[in-house]
């Protein structure tokens, strides 16, 4: 039964305290039913309408129709209705509102497990990405980077640093050679770099000692391609020339920079070799990244991985570009050499050199 | 190469286990590859360089041994009973001084050719080599041990009983052991017996004159020849011997004795037989070892390390070097015993100098410090070793490397970026955030290919690995498509890669160019399939969209676009940079597609990447935002297919009002209500103004004269 104000017949305090209860509890029953934006506003207009409200009717009924003596009683009774009323329609307002919002969050509710909505991200090259890499750790360590063409000639490839014309040390070097070279002298015969020693040359060429410069670079070579070997390649090569450069300092070099590429818990271990540009020469071994040395597959149970060759700059070399201020007698220096695919190799556990070069999406994307 | 510790024990008194000494070999640059066991030995598999040739056999390695622990290399000295006295010694004759240096010759008579004893046995299998019978085996033991190449011939099949060594003459030939009969080239050095070739000097003996089960007397051959002849002769025969390996690297002219008497040694005891004259040794020339003056401050210089005079002293002298405190005292070595005598009183120096100008030597004006430097005579089986600095890598590899501390040069000075290198990276970096995958395609492609691909000449390789890859690369796009194609044959359908790298032509006869060049491909979907939406093909103005992105990113000047039929006819376009093209760019013509069996839309740009690199990058310029509200107005009007929005644009842009921020299409209808070749486009113009809010009449007249400007270019407006 919906609330109805009473005519009041008694005016006792007693008789005005049941009253008053009486229409509190309607109003609180009625505020506890409003579950909607829409129930809340006719629960406000039945209360709260000047034009027939409760409460106007309280005032009609209780307060102008009280006797003089009761009035004053009367007046503060209602008043104190009024806030009370108030205070719950308002009440009532913001938990009808909560509830409507509370539907709507709910209804706006997701599956978060689905997958997200994957821009496509280019990954840059293995080798490219390693290059940098490399790049990186010299260029803080002082060096500018140089490049150099990919079509040299055999001054540069092979004459300028030290491989005399039909030395054996040529060979191992399996050239490809451009085509119609016959009518030039040997010097000027055009071939693709072996390696990427030739801008050690023209470096030096271009700038006086002190010089340091690191040089990233393709080269290719005759070699069938297969799982370790492909005719194209990439280098970095790096040269060091001043007064007192010694091969304390070029172990201390690249000791450093084999810990910056591959960890500071990483040895260096140098033995003997021979490059026709360097003396002394020698191949620089790390303890494995893999097993820290313990020996494992990768390493071959050796513990140490081989990772490039380097040595001092061989005076032979200088007298190339002895114009230039490499004047044997007063600078040395010394110069190194690794191969980007076997270092990218190494590091990522890759097993055949020729995934480098097919642009196969679902290999290149494993590097973003 | 392979050796055998055991052996190498019977020469020096190695302390160590065979692992350490495998350790400390390979540390002092005679690698080890491996280790393996065989009837109860250890054997190393050796990996010696081309320079080396003397580590190449057991004495040599055992000589490294001996510098390594510092121990004393007992000699080999072979003990010959005394030879059968002849009249004349065998006639021997060196035609060639060039090929060959020199020519040892001895003759064992009476020989009984039989298998080897077991302990010769043993020791060839270690090379797997089964034995030939004594004579043989005997020459090839001393290779194994000394590392010089010897020859055994049956003297009785010597015509005329002589040897000659001379060049091949035209037309001659010669049946090698292998069976093979050789056709001579008059560059060939060879040894002949009195009418025709008997050897391939330094390579490999003739089949007429080898040893066989009924030869009794035999010739011992031990020379040094010159290595350029022996390779160049070997190479176009395409023959690799034992002999040859050692002669084109540098065998030792000072061992032709020893070895031929250590063959005749071992045939004596496993054949038997008598010798039979002395060795015949004929020198042709000599190979000069010059004496190296080794400053103990270039030492220090080159290796920043101080070792003491002694310890250089020990390693070289345990290498084989001959160390002297002047130049004069390493003249007299060179001297006969009677001449030094004389000379050693108390002028001796000045008196050697003398003589050494008589004997027109030039004495190399050198001032030794008596204290720390060293003149070093050269050991003839060291022909690596020519200059100081050689001397100063042995002190070095012997002391070993791992013992030189590790330090950081000092340097001032600049580190200088490749001009292009941050405008390379921001390119990259703005395709990798595009969504394209960094790719290296072949150098090398087929003829066809580099014709079909470019207009520009051709380089060709001389020594092609395949006709499919025979000359250099004039476009990136046959690598890119065969990259695509790659793909979608294994399923990837949505594909899209960049490739930076050079492109080569052959603008004049004998020179070459290389041109940076980037490449992009792209296939299948821009958005592929998934939950949450519809896919979307790749499409024209995705890759214009990001070559638009790429090269906004520099200093274009004014931006073009131009219609051309570099690809599909229809769907092709170049960008131009100020008039200067910088990439063009389409969708690959169906044919073409087809051809390579590419079954997809396939869009391919090409960006020359040096003309790009060569603008400035873009550097951004600040424009303060309005503070007004901007006003949009849509016309849609309707237009021939011929009008291109190229022409909508400019018919609106040339109007000049100030306030038109932007004039863009906001969609494209055909078909429908629109007649055959007519389109609708409904046109979003945007006004705004930084100086104040626009009134309403005059956003209406501008619309009005945009409208009229249209209906210039007979558009007709459908509704506003």
């Amino acid at each position: 039964m919906a609330y109805t104000v009473p005519k009041l017949e008694d005016y006792s305090p007693a008789a005005l305290d049941s009253a008053v209860r009486e229409l509190l509890a309607a109003v609180r029953q009625e505020a506890g039913a409003v579950s909607s934006e829409n129930e809340w506003k006719e629960f406000r207009d039945r209360w709260m309408a000047r034009k027939n409200g409760i409460l106007t009717q309280v005032n009609d009924l209780w307060l102008k129709a009280a006797p003089g003596p009761s009035k004053r009683d009367v007046g503060a009774r209602v008043n104190q209705l009024k806030v009370e009323v108030e205070q719950t329609v308002d009440a009532a307002q913001s938990r009808a509102s909560g509830a409507a919002s509370h539907a709507r969050v709910e209804s706006d509710r997701l599956d978060i497990t689905l997958p997200g909505i994957r821009r496509p991200l280019g990954a840059e090259h293995p080798v490219i990405k390693t290059m940098h890499e490399v790049i990186g750790v010299f260029r803080a360590m002082g060096y500018s980077v140089a490049e150099g063409p990919e079509i040299e000639t055999d001054y540069y490839n092979f004459e300028s640093l030290n491989f005399p014309p039909n030395h054996p040390a040529r060979d191992t070097q399996d050239t490809i050679f451009i085509a119609g070279q016959e009518k030039k002298q040997q010097r000027d015969r055009l071939l693709l770099r072996t390696h990427t020693s030739p801008v050690q040359i023209h470096s030096m060429e271009k700038q006086p000692p002190p010089i340091r410069v690191v040089v990233p670079g393709k080269v290719h070579r005759a070699d069938t391609a297969d799982a370790t070997h492909s005719p194209i390649f990439h280098q970095v090569e790096g040269l060091a020339v001043d007064t007192n450069i010694t091969f304390c300092d070029l172990k201390g070099t690249l000791d450093h920079a084999m810990k910056a590429l591959f960890g500071s818990s990483v040895k260096t271990r140098f033995y003997p070799s021979f490059f026709p540009f360097t003396e002394p020469s020698a191949d620089v071994q790390i303890t494995c990244f893999k097993c820290g040395g313990k020996g494992c597959r990768l390493c071959k149970q050796s513990g140490w991985i081989e990772l490039l060759g380097c040595g001092m700059v061989d005076p032979n070399v200088f007298k190339f570009v002895e114009s230039n201020g490499y004047d044997a007698n007063k600078v040395s220096g010394f110069a190194f050499g690794m191969g980007v695919e076997r270092i990218t190799m190494l590091k990522y556990g890759i097993d055949d050199i020729q995934l480098f070069y097919q642009g196969d999406v679902r290999f290149l994307e494993q590097f973003a | 190469m392979r050796v055998s510790p055991n052996w190498l024990r019977e020469f020096v008194d190695i302390k160590v286990s065979d692992r350490q000494l495998a350790d400390d070999l390979t540390l002092a640059g005679i690698a080890v590859e491996s280790l393996r066991e065989q009837d109860g030995q250890t054997l190393f598999e050796m990996e010696i360089g081309t320079n080396r040739p003397d580590a190449m056999c057991h004495y040599g390695v055992a000589r490294e041994c001996s510098a390594i622990y510092d121990l004393a290399l007992k000699p080999i000295a072979p003990e010959l009973p005394k030879a059968k006295p002849v009249a004349a010694p065998f006639p021997l004759e060196i035609q060639d001084a060039k090929g060959c240096a020199r020519y040892t010759a001895r003759v064992v008579r009476n020989v009984k050719i039989a298998p080897s004893p077991a302990a010769i046995l043993d020791r060839l299998k270690i090379d797997d080599h089964g034995g030939v019978g004594n004579a043989v085996d005997a020459s090839n033991y001393t290779l194994m041990e000394i590392g010089h190449p010897t020859h055994a011939f049956d003297l009785d099949k010597l015509a005329g009983g002589k040897i000659i060594v001379r060049r091949a003459r035209a037309g001659e030939t010669l049946k090698t052991l292998d069976g093979v009969d050789r056709k001579l080239d008059a560059e060939d050095l060879i040894i002949a017996d009195a009418v025709r070739p008997v050897a391939l000097a330094g390579i490999m003996g003739g089949l007429d004159t080898a040893i066989s089960a009924s030869t009794k007397n035999i010739l011992i051959e031990s020379a040094w020849f010159d290595p350029a002849t022996v390779r160049k002769t070997a190479r176009r025969l395409g023959m690799h011997t034992d002999a040859s390996h050692i002669f084109e690297r540098g065998a030792d002219w000072g061992a032709t004795v020893l070895a031929c008497n250590r063959v005749a040694e071992l045939v004596l005891q496993t054949a038997g037989g008598e010798l039979e004259g002395e060795p015949v040794d004929v020198v042709a020339r000599h190979v000069v070892r010059y004496s190296v003056w080794l400053r103990h401050k270039e030492v220090l210089r080159y290796l920043g390390q101080d070792i003491p005079v002694a310890g250089i002293t020990r390693i070289l002298k345990r290498l084989g070097f001959a160390l002297y405190n002047s130049v004069e005292e390493s003249l007299l070595q060179g001297l006969p015993a009677a001449q030094i005598k004389t000379l050693r009183s108390e002028d001796w120096q000045e008196k050697a100098r003398a003589k050494a100008k008589e004997m027109g030597i030039e004495l190399p004006n050198w001032h030794a410090d008596k204290e720390n430097d060293l003149i070093v005579d050269l050991p003839t089986w060291r022909l690596d070793i020519e200059r100081e600095i050689d001397l100063i890598e042995e002190i070095a590899r012997i002391y070993g490397y791992n013992k030189f501390a590790n330090t950081l040069p000092a340097f001032s000075g600049g580190v200088v970026a490749l001009p292009n290198a941050d405008k390379q990276s921001k390119v990259r970096s703005l395709l990798l955030a595009l969504g394209y995958n960094e790719a290296i395609s072949p150098t090398f492609i087929s003829h066809s290919d580099a014709t079909a691909f470019s207009s520009s000449a051709v380089v060709p390789l001389a020594n092609p690995l395949s006709e499919e890859q025979s000359v250099m690369r004039t476009s990136l796009v046959p690598g890119m498509l065969n990259m695509l194609a790659w793909n979608l044959n294994r399923g990837t359908s949505d594909v899209r890669l960049f490739e930076m790298g050079h492109v080569f032509s052959a603008p004049a006869e004998e020179t070459t160019v290389e041109t940076a060049m980037l490449c992009l491909g792209a296939t299948g979907n821009a958005v592929g399939p998934n939950v949450h939406g519809p896919t979307r093909a790749y499409s024209f103005f995705d890759l214009k969209g990001d070559i638009e992105a790429a090269l906004e990113a520099f200093e274009t000047g004014n931006l073009t676009f131009e219609k051309t039929d570099h690809y599909h006819p229809g769907r092709s376009a170049r960008a131009m940079a100020d008039g200067i093209t910088i990439a063009e760019f389409g969708q690959v013509h169906p044919d073409l597609a087809a051809a390579r069996k590419l079954k997809q839309e396939i869009y391919i740009a090409e960006i020359y990447l040096d003309r790009l690199l060569a603008l400035p990058l873009r550097v951004p310029r600040y424009q303060p935002l309005s503070r007004f509200p901007a006003v949009d107005r849509d016309f849609s009007f309707t237009f021939a297919d011929a009008v291109s929005f190229e022409q909508i644009h400019s018919a609106a842009s040339a109007l000049n009002i100030a306030e038109l921020k932007s004039f863009t299409p906001a969609e494209i209808f055909r078909g429908g209500a629109v007649p055959a070749g007519k389109y609708s486009v409904l046109l979003r113009a945007q006004f705004q103004s930084d100086e104040r809010t626009l009134r309403d009449d005059e956003v209406a007249q501008w619309s009005a004269r945009i409208i009229k400007a249209l209906e210039g270019i007979d558009g007709s407006l459908r509704s506003q």
